[in-house]
This record gives C-alpha cells, sequence and structure tokens, in this order.
C-alpha cells in the first residue's frame, strides 16, 4: 500500500482510486491512485519515464476526453464535486484548471491575442478590461517589460522561455483555481528554468499548483507536497522535505538516491 | 575509377534531361508567341478588349473567351472552396477515426477521375438538371462552373485536409486547456495554422480551373457572345481552342487561336508561380 500523508489544510483536488486505461491498451495506466492536492501550494510528480505523472495530469482537466476509447473510473473531487461525472461541464472545469505544456505552445497569432485568447472565449469583447488584464496576467508572469513594446507582434517570434512566460500569463489571465504544468522547463535553459521556478512558487499565492517534473533538485526546490510513482501507481505522497530526506517507501528511497530511473 | 565515369555519366545525363525541360517550356513559349504574331500585329490590344469573334469576316475579339474562362472559374472556385473547407475540417478534425481514412482515400479516387469523365457526366446528368431549374438549353458558365468545382472539390479537400492535419496537437490541446470548443480551436489555431497550405490548394486548383477543357468543352456551348445570364451558352479560352483548330482555315483565324493560348498560357503560368510563392513561404516557415 502507498503511503500518502494525511493533509490537514483544505484540499484544492482530491484524487479516489483512480484507474486509467488508454484507448486500445491491456492495462491501465493509471492504479489505483488515491491523492490529495493541497490548496494554495505546490505538489510535484516525481518518478521513471512513463510512470504515469502526464497521463494522472491531464486527468485533472479532462485533456483525455479530446481522444475516443480512453477509459476511466473513481473520482477526482473539485469544488465539492466529482468533475469525472458524465455531466461535468467541460469547458468550464479548464477555464478553472489551466495546462502549461512541456513544449511552449504560442497561438499563431499576436502577443496580445495570445493571452487575450481565453478572456475572448469568455466571451470578454470591452477592449480596456481585456488590456488591464492582458497586462496584468504578462505582470504576474514576469514578462511584461520584454513585450510591452511589441504587443502587435508574432508570438513565434520570442524565445523558448519567453514563449514558456507567455503561456504562463495567457494560462492565469482566466484566473484559475489550478494550474498543471507538465516538465515546464524541460526544453529550456537555466536562466529561464530559475525565472519559470520563481514565477512557480509566486503564483501559489493565489492558485494551487501541481507540477511534473524529472528533475528531483526542481521538485524539491519549488514544492512543497512531493508525489512519487512507479509503474502507474502512487507509491509515496509526502511533504518535499521529509520525502526526500527520509523517504518512507524503499522504492522511493532507491529512484531518489539514483539507484534506479 | 570505373565507378567513377558511371558517376560522371549519370550526372551528366540527368543535366541533360533536366535542361531539356526549361528548353521544352521556351519552346513552347517561343512558338505560341510566334505564331501569335499576326493577329498581334493585326489587332493589337483590340484583340483582347473586342468582343466579337467572327471568323467569316476576319474579326477576332476574345473578351468573350476570357470573360468565359474566368467567369466559370470563378464559379467554381465561389463553390468549391466552401465545401472543400468543410470537407477538410470534417476529415481531420471532427470524423470518427473509422471513418477518416475511407472517406480520405474515396476523396483521393474522386481526385484521381480524368476530366473528361466528368465532362460526360456534366452533359448528360448534369445539363437537364439546370435546364429544368432555369429553362433555355442548360449549357454555359453556370453549369461548367459547377461542373469544373467538383472536379477541383477533391483536390482541394485532400490538400486542405492535408495541411490541417500538420496543425501540432500540443497546439490545439493548449487551445481546448484554456476552455476552447471544437469550433474555437478549428477556426483560431487550425485554420490559421494551415492557411499557406489552404490557400496554396486554391491557388492550384485555380490553376487547373482555367485550364482545364474536356469537362467544360462538353457544358459551356462554343458561342462568343457576353451575356448577363450566366446560364446562357457561352465560351472559354480552352472550349474555343478545342472546337475551333480544325475550321482555322486563314491565317489570321489561326494566329488569333495562337495568341488565345498564349494568353492562357500567361495566365496559368502566373498562378502557378503565385502558388509556388505561397508554398515557398510555408516551408520556409516550417
Ligand atoms: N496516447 C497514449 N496511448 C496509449 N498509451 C499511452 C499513451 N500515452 C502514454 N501511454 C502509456 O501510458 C503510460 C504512462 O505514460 P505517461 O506519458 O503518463 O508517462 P510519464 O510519467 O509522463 O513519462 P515521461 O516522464 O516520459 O513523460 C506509459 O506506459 C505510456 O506508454
Ligand atoms: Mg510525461
Amino acid at each position: 500500500m502507498a503511503t500518502i500523508v494525511d493533509i490537514t489544510d483544505e484540499k484544492a483536488l482530491e484524487v479516489k482510486n483512480f484507474e486509467f486505461t488508454y484507448n486500445g491498451a491491456q492495462e491501465p495506466s493509471l492504479k489505483n491512485i488515491t491523492m490529495p492536492i493541497a490548496k494554495r501550494s505546490i505538489t510535484a510528480l516525481i518518478g521513471p519515464s512513463g510512470c504515469g505523472k502526464t497521463t494522472l495530469l491531464r486527468s485533472f482537466n479532462r485533456m483525455h476526453d479530446l481522444y475516443a476509447g480512453n477509459r476511466y473510473s473513481g473520482s477526482i473531487e473539485f469544488e465539492g464535486r466529482n468533475i469525472l461525472d458524465a455531466k461535468e461541464d467541460l469547458i468550464k472545469l479548464r477555464t478553472n484548471i489551466g495546462m502549461i505544456f512541456q513544449k511552449p505552445t504560442a497561438f499563431p497569432m499576436s502577443i496580445f491575442d495570445n493571452v487575450a485568447y481565453g478572456l475572448r472565449l469568455q466571451g470578454i469583447k470591452n477592449r480596456s478590461e481585456l488590456n488591464d488584464r492582458v497586462e496584468k496576467a504578462l505582470q504576474d508572469a514576469a514578462i511584461w517589460k520584454e513585450v510591452s513594446s511589441r504587443l502587435k507582434n508574432d508570438a513565434n517570434g520570442l524565445s523558448g522561455g519567453q514563449q514558456q512566460r507567455l503561456c504562463i500569463a495567457r494560462a492565469i489571465a482566466v484566473e484559475p483555481e489550478v494550474l498543471l504544468f507538465d516538465e515546464p522547463t524541460s526544453a529550456l535553459d537555466p536562466i529561464s528554468t530559475q525565472g519559470i521556478e520563481k514565477l512557480v512558487i509566486e503564483l501559489k499565492e493565489r492558485v494551487s499548483i501541481i507540477i511534473v517534473t524529472h528533475n528531483m533538485q526542481q521538485a524539491a526546490r519549488v514544492s512543497d507536497y512531493t508525489g512519487f510513482m512507479y509503474m502507474g501507481e502512487l507509491i509515496e505522497l509526502g511533504v518535499t522535505e521529509e520525502l526526500f530526506v527520509t523517504p518512507k517507501e524503499r522504492l522511493t528511497e532507491e529512484y531518489i538516491t539514483g539507484k534506479f530511473g | 575509377m570505373k565507378t567513377n565515369i558511371l558517376d560522371k555519366i549519370f550526372e551528366n545525363s540527368t543535366r541533360l534531361i533536366a535542361f531539356s525541360i526549361l528548353l521544352i517550356v521556351a519552346w513552347i513559349f517561343t512558338v505560341l508567341f510566334q505564331n501569335s504574331l499576326d493577329s498581334m500585329q493585326g489587332f493589337g490590344i483590340d484583340f483582347i478588349t473586342g468582343t466579337k469573334w467572327a471568323p467569316n469576316l476576319e474579326k477576332f475579339g476574345a473578351l468573350p473567351a476570357i470573360m468565359g474562362s474566368v467567369i466559370s472559374t470563378f464559379l467554381a472556385m465561389i463553390l468549391a472552396i466552401p465545401l472543400a473547407i468543410g470537407v477538410a475540417i470534417f476529415l481531420s478534425e471532427i470524423a470518427p477515426e473509422k471513418l477518416k481514412s475511407p472517406v480520405g482515400v474515396s476523396i483521393e479516387l474522386l481526385a484521381a477521375i480524368p476530366s473528361v469523365i466528368y465532362g460526360m457526366w456534366g452533359l448528360f446528368y448534369f445539363v437537364p438538371i439546370i435546364r429544368d431549374i432555369f429553362g433555355g438549353l442548360g449549357i454555359g458558365m453556370l453549369t461548367a462552373g459547377i461542373v469544373l468545382a467538383i472536379m477541383i472539390l477533391p483536390f482541394m479537400a485532400a490538400v486542405t485536409r492535408d495541411a490541417m492535419n500538420t496543425t501540432p496537437d500540443i497546439l490545439k490541446e493548449s487551445a481546448y486547456a484554456l476552455g476552447g470548443t471544437q469550433w474555437d480551436v478549428i477556426k483560431d489555431i487550425v485554420i490559421p495554422y494551415a492557411k499557406a497550405g489552404i490557400i496554396g490548394s486554391m491557388i492550384l486548383a485555380l490553376g487547373r480551373a482555367i485550364g482545364e477543357t474536356m469537362a467544360v468543352t462538353f457544358v459551356m456551348g462554343n458561342v462568343h457572345k457576353i451575356s448577363t445570364d450566366i446560364t446562357a451558352p457561352a465560351t472559354s479560352i480552352p472550349v474555343t481552342l478545342a472546337n475551333e483548330f480544325t475550321e482555322a482555315d486563314t491565317d489570321l483565324y489561326f494566329s488569333s487561336l495562337f495568341e488565345l493560348a498564349f494568353i492562357l498560357l500567361i495566365i496559368s503560368f502566373s498562378i502557378i508561380s503565385i502558388s509556388k510563392f505561397y508554398f515557398l513561404r510555408k516551408s520556409r516557415r516550417a
């Protein structure tokens, strides 16, 4: 059985007995996951390649529903309801639970339009409201100074690190409750990585964050809680310092001491 | 040593073939131009602006044929573009996996049907329908436009679908992750991303439609008259060429037909150049 730390604070999300199988796969990619996610804190997900980190992360905003034939069971509670319910409004869910991808994904439009995109989807047309919220999001994502003079330029002209911060600005512009990051710095240089890490830490004042990372130092630097996954299961969820210093499970210890993975 | 000689022979023969293609293009241009000279000198700009095509009076004005080509092609594009985009959206974004491949293959098969078959089908099964609806003979620019549209639709849809399929999943997912609907993603992400490819396919289809002979000859009539009624019989440049060379009994008639062909070549050449420009821009960006 997995060792799951007791989280007494308020929870942003609560996964219960979650199982997930990809379309056409024989074996489930996630097995019996039960995992609380603390509110306004950062939870890191670590584990060897293929253990199911991305799969779990993409379950929180029902990304898997974009592709036919994926099966899942169990429940994920968010704001008092089970978001796996068939009646769940996915459009609304995804504005509440945002996602940042591994590679920067600037849309083929201007910097301004990128950040305004989610706002416009919500029907906000008022020019000055759009201007204000775009500026605020860009400031919060620590990229305003670099782009304020060229908001009309194509977003694809930005560097990788800038584009990733633009994607963060785009995600926080709609003011989500939860942000999901899937290895957000794996395509970036060390300086940009530092910038993103700093940003993630600042963001937790307002949002609950789940971050998948291959980099254990990164998990240790930014997160409050860390979950270790292995072969589709959550082996251990603990307070970050405790998990890295005194892991309770043998597998966790072997992984963080570099015996495999 | 021996392979070196073989290499040289191979290299030189491929070079020869490549150059001979250039040579043939230059040759065709020259031949068309030379044979047009009589007509060019005789009529000047009046050839292009003249509305009367009366071989028995030795009067040749190409405007009805040029207009016929332009208008029937324009009609074809207007009809085909929205349909092709619709089919492409369905095939790349909406259709379930099981349907994508069979429908996609049938569309590619449609694109392979020789144009003369579209012409026959148009004459025997389409002309009567147009006749029933609009009266008259049922042949003319409208019928030609519709048959052309059906003919270019599969190619346009297939290329547009391919362009849409190049949109990275992660880009689409990013838009869904912000609360986009399927329609939002199609209109804001997929279409802008595939824009260069879509425009390129349209221009290539345009080039094909404007030079198309067989599909149109059956359903256009061959009447050199500018009419405001698109259901009246008309003509186009290729239709005139296909019909009238056997009747060209004077040098001037003969030369006028060549000038028509020269005009068509210039039009097609320009269209292909523009589309090349678009494709080049696209591949440079990728
Ligand atoms: N689209 C898919 N269809 C079928 N199986 C998949 C799909 N995506 C992932 N899998 C499988 O699900 C399991 C978990 O994959 P997942 O991508 O969640 O791993 P991960 O922990 O994110 O790995 P990495 O660290 O390499 O990103 C793997 O066995 C993988 O092969
Ligand atoms: Mg992953």
